[in-house]
């Protein structure tokens, strides 16, 4: 309080966060609380606190299906984040190598691929990719989403990789060699150790990505049992009915484990949205 | 040394041939379509040339889809352009302390909650009849304000629009942020010596050491309006009628509801074009400034 008497110019500046601040946390407060009420408080008093806290809500949510979509959506994400390292680390492997031995040409080219792969917004593939799906009968299961999200977030993820791996000192490279060590030997003994940051920054941003998709999660999947959480909610809210508090705790349930990653890595998640949003 | 550039095919060759296959392929294979007519469930194409093109200029949903992306990239250009600059240079502030990390952890979690979840909390909020908004806007005495936000023709696009800026202005305030970072803080203290407030700082200093991500943040939220499709289709299907449909939705329903897969082909070109149109703007503004 004195310290606002001292700066009156502040007062604005809290007065702004403040409200802002409400903005940004009532749906979450709100969506907690409802989660533990019956159907008819959250018609008839949707803002108060739950007069019973009904526990069993979640456990209703997750026998319900979301233990289904969840399970599913751990598998989608973590096939694809596995799968984007993997394709992008050598990828940047080879155009670094390429660029200091004088085949700076092809890695150039292979550089447009990235930055035009990152022009192409999803949405403009949809009518071929679901033909493709059915020809290449990945129509319905997990491979067609881990395949294409993996496709549109290796460009963004190589552009990364390459930034740190150029850092690399190119002695270390040298010595690996003369010790006799492979190709993928220095990259697994030496580029690799020194990227850490980068690739767990890759890692949450992939994660991110392939967890909250929903146009290819709506389109490539159609069996109930198949479908990951942003998808599968829709399921679950038409075959709840009217059923809202179990509804509201299965979005609880969705929500929270990216919120908990995010929180616990902040670091890599900024990181990596500013550097993306820059290289894009 | 060819055998280094021989390497590097081999170590991008899944790279290549997953961006090939998903990214590039279908991008070609898509204008390809769209001088076709067929249907999902059959392998049969007929040739029909340039008449989903025609057909587009006379389809009156193309035009409310353009009308409603527009508002949708004018409004979150100046929520989440403009708020969110303010809210980063505020945050920036250094008698903030602990309070402004804290205060940017919360402001970004929207960002990183699936859209399904974030959609259905706002169609509560919306419910006409025990929804909190016309609750709110009763109790403070504004009864005839109060109306059915996603089922009502005039709203419903706005009621859409509101949901994406809440979700959205904490990432272009994180991008801010960063770059508010990277500005010397000695422009700052020359300007404290100047006598300059904090008003005048931000518009002469902190919006013109921004500028190159002003035109970043600007680009990412316009091809995302161009493109956007998940929160109209959960909160309202497009509807009431065609009345908040947009590109990528109208493509959507036209694909997989009436069956038009060519025509929907037609749409995106249309989308690719667009966003394309506003990413080699960016380069063009980047050209000029260096």
């Amino acid at each position: 309080m004195q310290t606002l008497i001292r700066h009156p110019a502040r007062l604005p500046v809290i007065l702004l966060l403040a409200l802002h601040a409400v903005i940004v946390i009532y749906p979450l407060f709100w969506m907690i609380t409802n989660s533990f009420k019956p159907t008819e408080e959250i018609y008839a008093a949707s803002w108060s606190l739950p007069t019973v806290w009904m526990v069993e809500n979640y456990a209703k949510a997750w026998r319900g299906g979301i233990s289904a979509y969840f399970l599913n959506s751990v598998i989608v994400t973590g096939g694809t984040i596995l799968l984007t390292l993997a394709i992008s680390v050598l990828a940047a492997f080879g155009m670094v190598r390429a660029e200091t031995a004088g085949a700076g040409r092809a890695a150039g080219l292979v550089l447009m691929a990235c930055i035009g792969g990152m022009l192409v917004a999803p949405q403009v593939a949809l009518v071929p990719l679901y033909k493709m799906m059915q020809v290449l009968r990945l129509q319905d299961t997990h491979w067609a989403l881990i395949l294409t999200y993996t496709a549109y977030r290796v460009p963004i993820t190589i552009l990364l990789v390459r930034a740190v791996f150029l850092a690399v000192p190119r002695d270390l490279d040298d010595c690996a060699h003369i010790d006799g060590c492979s190709s993928l030997q220095t990259l697994w003994h030496v580029y690799l150790p020194m990227s850490r940051s980068i690739l767990l920054t890759a890692s949450v941003l992939t994660a991110y990505h392939a967890w909250n998709e929903f146009l290819f999660a709506i389109i490539f999947i159609d069996s109930d049992r198949l479908k990951t959480i942003p998808s599968g909610l829709m399921n679950f809210r038409d075959a709840l009915m009217t059923d809202w508090g179990v509804l509201v705790a299965g979005l609880v349930i969705s929500a929270a484990p990216i919120i908990v990653l995010f929180i616990v890595a902040q670091r890599y998640f900024l990181s990596g949205f500013a550097a993306g949003a820059v290289k894009g | 040394m060819p055998a280094r550039a021989l390497d590097l095919w081999l170590y991008a060759a899944p790279f290549l041939i997953v961006v090939g296959v998903f990214v590039f392929y279908p991008l070609a294979a898509n204008v390809w379509f769209s001088f076709y007519s067929f249907s999902a469930f059959s392998q049969e194409m007929k040739l029909v040339g340039l008449e989903n093109y025609r057909r587009l200029g006379t389809d009156p949903v193309m035009l409310t889809a353009f009308i409603n992306v527009g508002l949708y990239a004018a409004i979150s250009v100046l929520v989440q352009v403009g708020f969110g600059l303010v809210l980063a240079a505020v945050l920036s502030q250094a008698f903030l302390g602990r309070w402004g990390g804290v205060l940017r952890t919360l402001f970004f979690v929207p960002v990183v909650m699936s859209i399904t979840v974030i959609a259905f909390v706002f169609t509560f909020f919306y419910d006409p009849m025990t929804g909190l908004l016309n609750m709110m806007l009763e109790e403070v005495g504004m009864r005839s304000w109060t109306r059915a936000w996603l089922g009502q023709s005039s709203t419903a696009i706005y009621a859409v629009i509101a949901v994406s800026q809440w979700q959205s202005v904490g990432y272009v305030m994180m991008l801010f942020i960063v770059a508010i970072q990277g500005i010397p803080r000695d422009l700052y203290e020359a300007a404290d010596l100047d006598g300059a407030g904090p008003v005048a700082q931000f518009f002469h200093i902190t919006v013109p050491q921004v500028r190159d991500m002003l035109v970043v943040a600007t680009v990412v939220t316009v091809t995302g309006s161009l493109t956007v499709f998940s929160e109209p289709y959960i909160l309202t299907g497009g509807g009431p009628g065609h009345s908040s449909t947009t590109l990528a939705t109208h493509m959507y329903r036209s694909a997989f509801f009436r069956d038009e897969m060519g025509y929907a082909a037609a749409i995106a070109s249309v989308i690719f074009v667009a966003t394309m149109a506003v990413s080699l703007l960016q380069l063009r503004i980047f050209g000029k400034a260096r």
